[in-house]
């Protein structure tokens, strides 16, 4: 099975590039059939595009991981199909901006079938989207996944009779264990879609749907039907798409103020509740449940992690171990140390240095590889040897801890907080991930509501979040010293805090709702942490070895010509005032490249003994705060447009500054020496 | 003997500026009567209110009377607001037809059916009746919002208080409807409840929306 993968779940490909390898594979594609799997949020929809396709998109615990749509290949029966994983949904009313592409995307792809993957714990909950889909005219299979789940707390469903009565395939799979998925392609590759059932609503509705359905003339791919209802639930996107079709769009817009005028509920109350109601008499005969009395293990831990009392010892406990030790000390201390001073230090570096004086005669090449800053003996190891182990066990520790569901949980725990910060709960994914790849965390903040949280976070991330790399070498540079680890920490959080605060009353809008879904707490499965692992860590060098090396090739030109002295030499009077040696005004530079870059370099100074624990702590805040990273730069170009991204960039640039600045009158003024 | 709905309005006026504004009367100018105004004649014989050149005073017993006005007019807001979903400049003028319906008895059923709530959608104080101050006794909750609830405590969803349609749309995204089981796992720092087999996790201006018939507990 040949894949293809276009900027996918792993939430990092450069879409650019993706979308060209899309363009590419269509002429292919033309002929192959179209698969699309929707369904609520954190059912399974991706474990079942890998399961189908081969390929690896992300998997995670909790709602919301999927954000684009992805693409891939199978084969069932003796045709070839592609396979689609879109966002979650839970209706096709869409409320956020994921919804919204799941949506367009079914709209804009008419797919030739439309998987449906629900979860057998809360069929009552999501039969509806079914019908809904049904009610579209879209050829609908019904896969019910998690069945593994639902065993074990006890639920039966029974298939073949839920198929007899919505006359649609139903499956019942466990996309982790693989069970069920035979059946599924088999009944894929045997579909033929064929006339579903209808609900009727209540005589006001009908009747109204039918004096609608009279005037739409256009092509659609939803039914009329559906159209017709969704206009009455005075849906944005559908108005605007009637009205470019129809001539008569006055006339409709005339039957439906009409009938809302007389008609109590919103209409979609009433559509809704009929739906449920649909479904729950279904389910009546169909769904069998033995409610097992004991409260399971899982249970309990749950209410430990949401009592504020047991969750925050949790909390501490999980970044003292999964980051602290997990990262800082083994990551950055342990593998660094080993990867540096003894791979690179004894034998990578002194052999390309070998190989090169040996072959070539020219000191000015030599240096472009093996110098002071050469490709190999800088941009190399600093990529190898001080960035991978870091972030590579920073996304280890964070692809177990989103298995186990634990986010979400955090997130219902920091609402209250980030509300004070025009954000909720929700923002805590983002953030947390941010301290992963604040790249990958830029494209993930498309999940909050409204546009105003979407910079919100997007500003915050790029000041005070720091991405993995920086934060292992800091976490590595500062151990030695507790107390400056924790006066970098503090401050950092206070801007944090305190910049959130003051662009959240800068920028009014409405309050953000908080409501998420809990996800029922998992064990990690060690396949997908070292899956997913690998592909953030592919994702992440892709990315950042060309920029390193890119750096080299610049600065060893820049030196060639003149322009790096100057640069450096413009940014030293700037690094002085804020107390700083002036060797550290090429860290800062590095910064400009990538956030890990300038890390990396204070990590070098650090081990020369060229700082005081006063200057570390001032550079640690100062390069935390400073721009965010070449990538971080065009992801938030892409996210936000030209002019937040300017705006936000013109602030961070002198208050990063400003900061170390502060820092270092505040230290002289009160003796302090760390 | 019986006052008319104007009379029931100038009682209310009167309540609201010697109970809640805090002052001794109310002048003539401010009620929007004039002296010889056959309600308030009316009211003067009756012995519930005083009128002292262009100052009016509540009685004792025109007290009771008014507060019960008062309570009827802000139960029939809410009735409107939660249950009949109207909006706008509509509530105030409806309810004051309404408070006019609900005659003694009915206002004590709805009040029950509402949950005994202590707020009107303005926010202010609804004066508790009978049935408010026996169920509280007896911690007897029929209808209740979701931050009403204990932990652990279950009921069947009653209605959605429908101010905000984004909101009821979040919350029947959920399963949040009408009908359907609802526990209260945990009421801090933000609400969790369990719907059949998930839990979800919301702040409490979302909680606020969702009434709740509780259940476990007598009926009176
Ligand atoms: N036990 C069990 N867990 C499953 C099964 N299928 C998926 N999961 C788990 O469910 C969680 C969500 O899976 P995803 O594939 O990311 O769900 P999704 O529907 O793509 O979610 P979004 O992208 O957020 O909409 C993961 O933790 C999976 O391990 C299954 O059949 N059995
Ligand atoms: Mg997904
Ligand atoms: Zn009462």
């Amino acid at each position: 099975m040949s894949i293809f993968r276009a900027a996918g779940g792993a939430g990092c490909h450069g879409a650019g590039t993706a979308r060209l390898q899309e363009r590419e594979n269509t002429a292919t594609l033309k002929d192959m059939k179209k698969i699309a799997i929707v369904g609520n949020p954190n059912v399974g929809k991706s474990v079942i595009f890998n399961s189908l396709t081969g390929a690896y998109v992300n998997v995670s615990n909790y709602p919301g991981t999927t954000v684009e749509v992805s693409r891939g290949k199978g084969r069932f029966g003796d045709a070839g199909y592609e396979v689609i994983d879109t966002p979650g949904m839970y209706s096709l009313l869409p409320i956020t901006e994921e919804e919204r592409v799941a949506r367009e995307f079914i709209m804009e792809e008419k797919p030739d079938i439309v998987l449906h993957v629900v979860d057998a714990k809360n069929p009552g909950r999501m039969l509806p989207l079914t019908l809904q889909l049904i009610e579209a005219g879209l050829p609908v299979i019904l896969d019910i996944n998690i069945i593994d789940e639902a065993e074990r707390v006890g639920l039966e469903i029974d298939t073949r009779r839920l198929e007899e009565e919505l006359t649609i395939p139903v499956v019942a799979t466990s996309g982790i264990s693989g069970k069920g998925m035979d059946e599924l392609k088999r009944r894929i590759s045997e579909y033929k879609a064929g006339k579903a059932i209808s609900i009727a609503y209540n005589e006001t509705i009908e009747k109204c749907i039918k004096e609608i359905e009279d005037q739409l003339k256009g092509e659609y791919i939803f039914s009329r039907r559906a159209i017709g209802l969704l206009l009455l639930q005075e849906d944005p996107e559908i108005l605007e798409i009637v009205e470019e079709r129809e001539r008569t769009i006055e006339r409709i817009k005339e039957i439906i103020s009409k009938i809302k005028s007389v008609h109590a509920n919103p209409f979609h109350f009433s559509i809704t509740m009929r739906r449920q109601a649909v479904a729950g008499e279904m389910l009546k005969h169909i769904l069998k449940s033995r409610r097992p009395d004991r409260v399971s293990f899982q249970e309990k831990l749950n209410r430990m992690m949401i009592n504020p009392v047991t969750g925050i010892p949790i909390l501490l406990v999980a970044v003292y171990f999964g980051l602290y030790q997990f990262v800082g000390v083994f990551g950055a201390g342990t593998l660094v140390d080993f990867l540096e001073e003894v791979l690179f230090g004894e034998y990578i570096n002194p052999f390309f240095i070998w190989v090169f004086e040996s072959i070539i005669p020219w000191p000015v090449i030599q240096d472009l590889f093996v110098g002071e800053y050469g490709i190999l003996t800088l941009g190399l190891r600093y990529a190898v040897a001080i960035i991978l182990p870091i972030v590579g066990t920073f996304f280890i520790s964070f692809s177990i801890l989103e298995d186990t569901g634990y986010f979400p949980r955090l997130a219902m725990l920091v609402d209250r907080l980030f509300k004070k910060i025009g954000l909720n709960g929700r923002a805590i994914i983002p953030m947390v991930l941010g301290f992963g790849c604040d790249t990958m965390a830029t494209m993930v903040t498309r999940t909050l509501e409204t546009k105003r949280e979407r910079v919100l976070a997007t500003l915050l991330l790029a000041l005070a979040i720091p991405c993995s790399a920086q934060l292992g070498v800091i976490l590595a540079i500062l151990s030695a010293k507790p107390l400056a680890l924790l006066l970098w920490a503090a401050v950092v959080t206070l801007v944090f805090l305190l910049t959130g605060f003051l662009a959240a009353r800068l920028m009014p809008g409405e309050r953000p709702d908080f409501y998420m879904e809990l996800p029922p707490l998992r064990l990690p499965k060690l396949t997908n942490v070292l899956a997913k692992t690998v592909s953030r860590m592919q994702w992440y060098l892709m990315e950042v070895i060309p920029l390193f090396l890119l750096a080299s090739v610049l600065i060893w030109a820049g030196r060639l010509i003149g322009l790096f002295q100057l640069v450096i030499r413009g940014m030293e009077p700037l690094v002085k005032i804020i107390g700083l040696p002036e060797d550290t005004a090429l860290v800062f530079l590095f910064g400009f490249f990538r956030r890990d870059y300038g890390a990396a370099g204070l990590y070098d100074l650090q081990q020369e003994g060229l700082l005081s624990g006063n200057q570390l702590v001032i550079a640690a805040v100062t390069l935390t705060l400073f721009v965010p990273c070449i990538a971080q730069f065009s992801m938030m170009l892409k996210e936000r447009g030209l002019k937040t991204t300017l705006g936000i960039i013109l602030f961070i640039f002198p208050f990063a500054f400003l900061m170390g600045f502060l820092l270092n009158i505040l230290f002289s003024f009160l003796g302090v020496q760390l | 003997m019986t006052i008319d709905d104007r009379a029931e309005e100038i009682l209310e006026s009167l309540w609201v500026g010697t109970e809640e504004m805090g002052r001794e009367e109310v002048s003539l100018d401010d009620l929007g009567i004039k002296e010889e105004d056959k309600a308030l004649q009316n009211l003067i014989s009756q012995g519930y209110v005083s009128r002292d050149n262009d100052k009016v005073a509540l009685l004792k017993e025109g007290r009771d009377e008014a507060e019960g006005t008062v309570r009827r007019h802000r139960l029939a807001e809410r009735l409107l607001v939660d249950i009949l979903d109207v909006k706008g400049e509509l509530v105030n003028e409806s309810a004051c037809k309404f408070e006019h319906l609900l005659k003694k008895g009915i206002d004590d059923k709805i009040c029950t059916l509402l949950g005994h709530p202590k707020l009107c959608p303005h926010e202010k104080q609804i004066p508790p009746g009978i049935c408010c101050k026996e169920t509280r006794e007896s911690g007897v909750k029929l209808v209740s919002p979701l931050t009403g609830l204990k932990p652990e405590q279950s009921g069947s969803i009653a209605y959605l208080a429908s101010r905000d349609s984004k909101k009821i749309k979040k919350l029947m995204s959920m399963g949040v409807l009408p009908g359907n089981r609802i526990t209260l796992v945990s009421g801090f720092p933000s609400y969790v409840f369990q719907i059949g087999y998930s839990q979800f996790a919301v702040d409490r201006e979302m909680a606020q929306n969702i009434y709740v018939r509780v259940e476990g507990e007598g009926r009176s």
